[in-house]
């Protein structure tokens, strides 16, 4: 049984902690970052279980290190470069 | 110049005299020897202190640095060794002291009042306020012409050299002056001459000496500087035109840009230095009282228009408020190094309002409200003063106040009518002293008293209203929402004690006030206050900008007057907006670091923690390119306090970016051929990367020991020592694995073993010791032996220094520890050959006076015994338990009974076994202090012992039960703990009749007047309760629990937690002895420990509430807390409503949700809460069972849900929580969608409670529905045009990304491809 001022405290911290994390967003936040979190994420998924690896090594055609590999390598800019920042965003 | 040389040179002479050494000097190497001599003439002085006095010859053998001998960093062996009083001086000596103390001013709270960080450091740790905190420095990754007055890494190694080599040369002239060659250039004899004449004929020397010598208190400094600069030319050294041009920037020197400025940057590396500049104007101060020195910029000299004040009193005693603030000045910059006059000297009067950057420097600080103010006198609210002189002028002036005379009207309300007003006579003349006059007109800026206890007084006169802090200070702010200001706080929040005009402001001057108020709400607000500073102070970083942010910050880290929670909240502002500022921080991680570095060394644990994290943050933030240049030239600092903190950041920086990071340049480091310093510190690195990482130095340890295997064989002494104890420490983190890795470093160690002494040595077998249990059996083995023979020799070294090092450091005992938990040692060997000398070397009296060496000799000696048997070592030890020294014998005892608790007694033979009873008798009865190490010896080797303890158990209870009887509380508490530790072995030896016996009597003790022991006879009914059972139990239950009613109303929490305790075990395992009524009795007592402030009273309380109602069925129970939710208060009704929850778990929730449901129905706001926390509670309690309730309550939530009172909806949404955790896996998902429609509407209400449990719900609900359901609510919400329907729903799809992101994957929205980027994932469409 918490306190409840700790719980204020955990909910103050929330944010706080979460930033931590990467993939996690925020308010502010654009499309394009929020698309390439799940980009890594689906690569990350698709390489780190192996039978989804072997699923996609066989729809590519390659070896199941080599589509790992690859897989890898696509979570680098996965989509493309972020969109030029308009001045306005920060106003 | 010639003159200032002299005196110079005088000075040097009279320090040598006295034979007073600073600490700072101890890394001055150059000086050994002729420190101890007294001269021809002179008196000679005792040792004042071990280390300085000695350390000149000798410095070898001591530690200069904390923590080299023991580096484990827990807490109580980070410590600096804390000076032990001796506990024995004589009776005459303390009544000096006593009568001493009393004559003096003696404050009689210094006891309570929390202690500042700075008064309880040592020596060493006062060194961080020396450093400077440096001006902000190149980042190097931002594409933008340099700033010319930001240095970079080639400006910063410059500077570094040049302080290095000033030093030397300035080391190399204090060792000529000590040595008498040094020579007066002018040989002049000295005379002795005002300070104004001599200002006056400088004047004209240099052409910018004019803001020097306009500045009466400084003018001297550097002059003094000056003239030495002569004198270091005359040791050849090329530097002395940078000092003639340096005052020069006198005007612009606010700057605190030292790579234009040179000058100002000195004083902070000149440390030794400093107190002479500190104590000059003083000197001033008493030899002409009318100059006020510490006013420095409104110079006497220049200012025709200035207000006179030549007449102050300065002769006499009291002080007044003219002469208290000026001569007190420069003994607040005397008492707090940094506040010097460093900076001073650039307050012109031409900056009449100076700049945020001169806040930078607390040095500079002082001064500034003024020339902000641009006041010409020194307004009293602007004078800064320490607690005690403000303690000491509220004094005088309520003093003052008090003697007032008694105006017209006064006396006119006291007198009968009928009194007269005589003219006075003709020859009177009324005394006028100014001073008095002044200190009777009450000051228009008075304001609300500063914080500290008033006596609540007689009621005020009229026209002495304003008490402030004694009417001279102001410290409330004009914002009336901030916190007043603390006497300390005058220099850093003073602006805020002004009206300005918002309008009239820059943008800068805006945001700096706004920091200022958000720093001083943070600092002495309410935690309210504290949190909306933390909380708008972080969200605004980025616009504030680093630079302004920590020039404020950062000065009041080094305040000397910072206690811990000031620095804690601090330290957390610096945290928090590390993560926004992100690469913002890089030019000012220098600033960051010199603040926070000495955290790293702090005495307290959570300091620790709380400095390695914003390194580590920092380091993140600003890269590792970033932190080795910042860091590199204090590498080889020449200050060895700075290079041992350096050490420690860089462990903290490697952790934080991983070792192979730093490896290139930790190489390097080591291998430098330059200094030694640098070799030192590079392998000071390694040692506590070892320290803090542990087993992740592993995958590197070969790479590691190869950077530091040369430092064994370096011709320093002291590089040798630290790359010996590197070696232990990484051994330690790897052990057991890595030896490989240790093989080209075995050699060196062993025969480093041979060829060193002293401290050396010490360190060498320490490795040794780290390293054998790494080995394999049959090196170990080997090694040992070889190594005993010179511990051997070690323990009966005669060599004073040796022994001293062995039993302070401990290292010795380590050692033993390590050989003697290897395999390879025989017993015999260790019996025959080690025992007699560790026990003749170590176990006396002495060291148990030494809280460390207490402990590691008590480590040890179990250690050894697991080896040889716990017979050999107990009969070894235990005619001690009957030693005269008490602390001694808590020693023996608790060596025993670890021992005996690992071992078991089995080996003890008859004789020995009498002799430890009869050991633990007397030791336990010739007990006086209160701790727990007797009696838990004493169980520990009862219930060991076992069934052969049966013979000596009358014996035991004869002397438990005459103590019981004796006068002194203290003896029959000792008595009743007594029997409830052995009461389980009296089970075991069956001895159940003397059991009731005791119990008879402990129930005729329950009349008991002191609550200590009272408790404690409680809580021996508990243990003997509890051992026979209760059908046995004599008294019997029946007698024994009404007895016990009235106890529970006892306040005293000892005896209620006791008492609890024990009418729970009787209502868990003996309910049907007592008749139901009595049960309700007690319920209802029971009620009123719900309130109780101790969280385990409570527990034990509601916990009993669940036996009764099992016992006598929930009905009579559970109306009983219905009833009690009506009450007001509101811990009461929670505890009631855990009580309830608790009920239903114990019962079933069928029989006790009928009735709350039913309850629910009062329109009552307070009994629907309680009902629903109630449920909130129980379904948090019964978890899986809920799935059998959730339909049912279903209905009565989704009521609550759509109530009006928020309180109401945040409880149902917790109770939602809990529900949705509990039916986990059971198919309740309509319902549980049922109830997230109604609950997920709450994400747009303000308060945060409300929030956080919403916030939970919709875990409970990503665990209950799965995560993809929660996504698809969120997914309508995350990218909402209004931000406040945005915020809350981030957080939940956070905590979705969080707890199951792969599951999301298949479940993101496609998002279509733009023509600059590929948004869809393709590799989702494919389809075998």
């Amino acid at each position: 049984m918490a306190l409840p001022g700790e719980r204020f405290h955990v909910l103050a911290q929330l944010e706080h902690l979460q930033s931590k994390y990467t993939g996690t967003g925020h308010a502010d936040m654009n499309r394009h970052e929020w698309v390439v979190n799940q980009h890594r994420d689906t690569r990350a998924f698709q390489m780190s279980h192996p039978g989804m690896n072997t699923y996609i090594a066989v729809v590519e055609n390659e070896s199941r290190a080599r589509t790992r590999f690859n897989l890898i390598n696509r979570m680098i800019q996965p989509c493309g470069p972020p969109p030029e920042k308009n001045p306005l965003d920060d106003v | 110049m010639s003159r200032s040389g002299e005196a110079y040179a005088q000075e040097l002479n009279r320090k040598r005299a006295a034979n007073q050494r600073a600490a700072a000097d101890e890394d001055n190497d150059e000086n050994k020897g002729n420190g101890n001599k007294v001269a021809f003439g002179e008196a000679g002085n005792f040792d004042t202190d071990v280390y300085g006095s000695v350390r000149g010859e000798s410095r070898d053998r001591y530690m200069d640095s904390i923590g080299t001998g023991e580096e484990d960093d827990v807490d109580e062996d980070s410590m600096p060794t804390v000076q032990k009083k001796s506990t024995n001086y004589s009776q005459p000596h303390k009544f000096i002291e006593e009568v001493a103390a009393a004559a003096e001013d003696t404050d009689p709270f210094a006891e309570t009042r929390t202690k500042t960080i700075a008064e309880r450091q040592s020596k060493y740790h006062e060194r961080a306020m020396r450093r400077q905190i440096s001006p902000d420095r190149a980042d190097a990754f931002v594409d933008q012409t340099p700033d010319n007055r930001n240095r970079g890494y080639a400006e910063v190694m410059r500077d570094q050299l040049y302080h290095e080599e000033k030093g030397r040369v300035e080391r190399e002239l204090a060792d000529k002056a000590k040595a008498g060659e040094l020579h007066v250039v002018g040989g002049q004899p000295e005379k002795k001459k005002g300070r104004w004449d001599s200002g006056k004929q400088e004047a004209p020397e240099s052409e910018n000496l004019g803001a020097a010598s306009a500045t009466p208190s400084q003018g001297s400094a550097p002059r003094k500087r000056l003239g030495f600069s002569a004198l270091s030319a005359d040791a050849a050294t090329p530097r002395a035109a940078r000092w003639d041009e340096t005052p020069a920037h006198s005007t612009g020197a606010a700057d605190a840009t030292p790579s234009i400025d040179k000058w100002s940057s000195t004083p902070a590396a000149q440390t030794p230095r400093r107190n002479r500049w500190d104590e000059t104007p003083k000197e001033g101060g008493l030899n002409d009282g009318s100059m006020t020195p510490g006013w420095g910029m409104e110079t006497p000299a220049r200012g025709s228009d200035d207000v006179k004040i030549e007449d102050t009193p300065s002769a006499s005693k009291r002080r007044s408020r003219w002469d208290l603030t000026p001569s007190q000045t420069p003994n607040v910059a005397a008492a707090t190094p940094l506040h010097s006059g460093g900076q001073t000297p650039s307050f012109t009067p031409s900056h009449p309002s100076q700049t945020p950057i001169g806040a930078m420097t607390p040095g500079g600080a002082t001064p500034i409200g003024t020339a902000a103010m641009g006041m010409k006198t020194p307004a009293p609210h602007m004078i800064p003063m320490t607690p005690e002189q403000m303690q000491i002028y509220r004094w005088e002036k309520e003093i003052d106040d008090r003697n007032r005379p008694l105006t017209d009207e006064e006396l006119e309300s006291l007198f009968p009518p009928g009194y007269k007003v005589l003219v006075p006579p003709m020859n009177y003349i009324p005394l006028r002293t100014p001073s008095r006059k002044l200190m009777a007109t009450p000051t228009p800026m008075g304001g609300a008293g500063a914080g500290g206890f008033y006596m609540p007084g007689t009621p005020d006169r009229d026209g002495v209203g304003e008490k402030g802090v004694g009417g001279l200070v102001d410290t409330q702010p004009k914002n009336a929402e901030l916190p007043p200001l603390k006497p300390d706080d005058m220099q850093y929040f003073d602006k805020l004690l002004m009206d300005v005009d918002e309008s009239q402001l820059t943008k800068e001057e805006k945001n700096e006030r706004e920091i200022m108020e958000h720093l001083l709400k943070i600092k002495n607000g309410t935690p309210p206050m504290r949190k909306s500073g933390l909380r708008k102070i972080t969200e605004n970083a980025r616009k504030y900008g680093a630079g302004p942010l920590f020039n404020q910050i950062l000065p009041l880290l080094m305040s000397p007057s910072l206690e811990d929670q000031e620095r804690h909240l601090m330290v957390k502002v610096i945290d928090r907006i590390l993560y926004k500022l992100d690469d913002l921080v890089r030019p000012y991680v220098h600033k960051i670091l010199v603040v926070i570095e000495p955290l790293l060394i702090d005495e307290d644990y959570y300091a620790r923690v709380e400095g390695r994290e914003i390194i580590s943050n920092l380091a993140k933030a600003a890269g590792l390119a970033t932190m080795i240049s910042t860091m590199r030239p204090d590498i080889d600092n020449v200050d060895e306090y700075v290079r041992n903190t350096t050490a420690r950041a860089f462990a903290v920086v490697a952790s934080a970016l991983g070792i192979p990071a730093l490896l290139p340049f930790l190489k390097a480091v080591c291998k430098s051929k330059k200094s030694w310093q640098a070799r030192h510190t590079g392998i000071k690195i390694v040692q506590q990367m070892a320290i803090l990482m542990g087993c992740a130095v592993l995958p590197h340890l070969k790479a590691l020991v190869e950077i530091v295997e040369n430092g064994l064989d370096d011709e320093q002494q002291k590089v040798r020592t630290i790359t010996a104890l590197c070696l232990a420490a990484l051994a330690e983190a790897s052990a057991p694995y890595g030896i490989e890795a240790f093989d080209s470093v075995l050699k060196p160690l062993w025969k480093g073993i041979r060829m060193h002494r002293g401290k050396g040595l010490a360190a060498f077998l320490k490795a040794i010791g780290y390293l054998i249990p790494l080995m394999d059996a049959e090196y170990a083995s080997y090694y040992t032996r070889e190594v005993m023979l010179i511990l051997i020799r070690e323990f009966a070294s005669p060599d004073e220094e040796m022994k001293k090092i062995v039993l302070k450091v401990g290292v010795r005992c380590c050692v033993v520890k390590q050989c003697c938990a290897t395999d390879g040692v025989e017993p015999s060997y260790i019996r025959d050959e080690v025992l007699p000398s560790f026990f003749k070397a170590f176990w006396n009296q002495r060291m148990a006076m030494d809280r460390r060496n207490y402990r590691q000799l008590v480590d040890t000696t179990v250690e050894i015994a697991q080896k040889v048997g716990c017979v050999e070592m107990i009969a070894r030890i235990v005619d001690d338990l009957k030693d005269e020294n008490e602390q001694y014998r808590k020693m023996v005892m608790e060596t025993i009974e670890n021992i005996v608790a690992l071992q078991g007694a089995t080996d003890i033979d008859a004789r020995l076994e009498e002799q430890l009873i009869d050991g633990l008798l007397y030791a336990f009865q010739e007990q006086t202090q209160e701790d727990s190490v007797m009696l838990d010896g004493f169980g520990t080797i009862c219930s060991s012992l076992g069934r052969r303890a049966k013979a000596y158990i009358p014996q035991i209870c004869g002397t438990i039960l005459w103590r019981l009887n004796n006068k002194s509380a203290k003896v029959r508490q000792q008595a009743a703990d007594l029997i409830a530790r052995i009461a389980p072995v009296m089970h075991m030896c069956e001895e159940e009749k003397m059991m009731g016996h005791m119990g008879v009597v402990l129930y005729e003790y329950l009349g008991e007047e002191y609550p200590e022991v009272l408790g404690s006879i409680l809580g021996a009914l508990k243990a003997i309760c509890n051992v026979i059972g209760m059908t046995k139990m004599t008294p019997p239950i029946k007698d024994l629990l009404p007895r016990l009613t009235p106890i529970l109303k006892n306040r005293h929490e000892k005896v209620q937690e006791n008492c609890i305790d024990l009418v729970g075990a009787i209502a868990d395992r003996g309910s049907e002895f007592v008749s139901a009524r009595e049960w309700m009795r007690i319920c209802f007592e029971l009620l009123e420990l719900l309130k109780a402030h101790k969280k385990s009273i409570r527990r034990a309380a509601i916990n009993t509430f669940g036996f009764i109602a099992k016992a006598i069925g929930p009905h009579d129970v559970l109306a009983t807390l219905l009833n009690n939710l009506k009450v007001q208060e509101r811990q009461l009704r929670v505890c009631t409503t855990v009580a309830i929850a608790i009920v239903s778990e114990t019962c079933a929730p069928f029989t006790v949700l009928p009735a709350i449901m039913n309850e629910y129905r009062v329109p009552e706001i307070n009994v629907q809460n309680g009902v629903l926390k109630a449920l909130s509670f129980m379904f948090e309690y019964i978890g899986e069972m809920a799935k059998d309730y959730i339909y049912a309550v279903v209905p009565l939530l989704i009521d609550a849900l759509m109530e009006r009172d928020q309180v109401h909806r945040q409880i149902a949404v917790d109770a939602v929580a809990h529900l949705a955790i509990g039916v986990y896996g059971f198919g309740c998902e309509d319902a549980l969608i049922h109830l997230l429609n109604y609950v997920w509407p709450n994400m747009l209400e303000n308060s945060p409670h409300l929030i956080q449990r919403w916030v939970f719900a919709c875990e409970g609900m990503r665990v209950s529905l799965g995560p993809i359901k929660v996504l698809q609510y969120c997914l309508q919400a995350l990218w909402h045009p209004a931000r406040k329907v945005r915020e809350p729903v981030w957080k939940v799809f956070n905590n979705l990304i969080l707890g199951s992101a792969d599951a999301l994957i298949a479940a993101y929205p496609r998002v279509e491809n733009t023509p600059t980027n590929q948004y869809v994932r393709y590799e989702l469409d494919y389809v075998l």
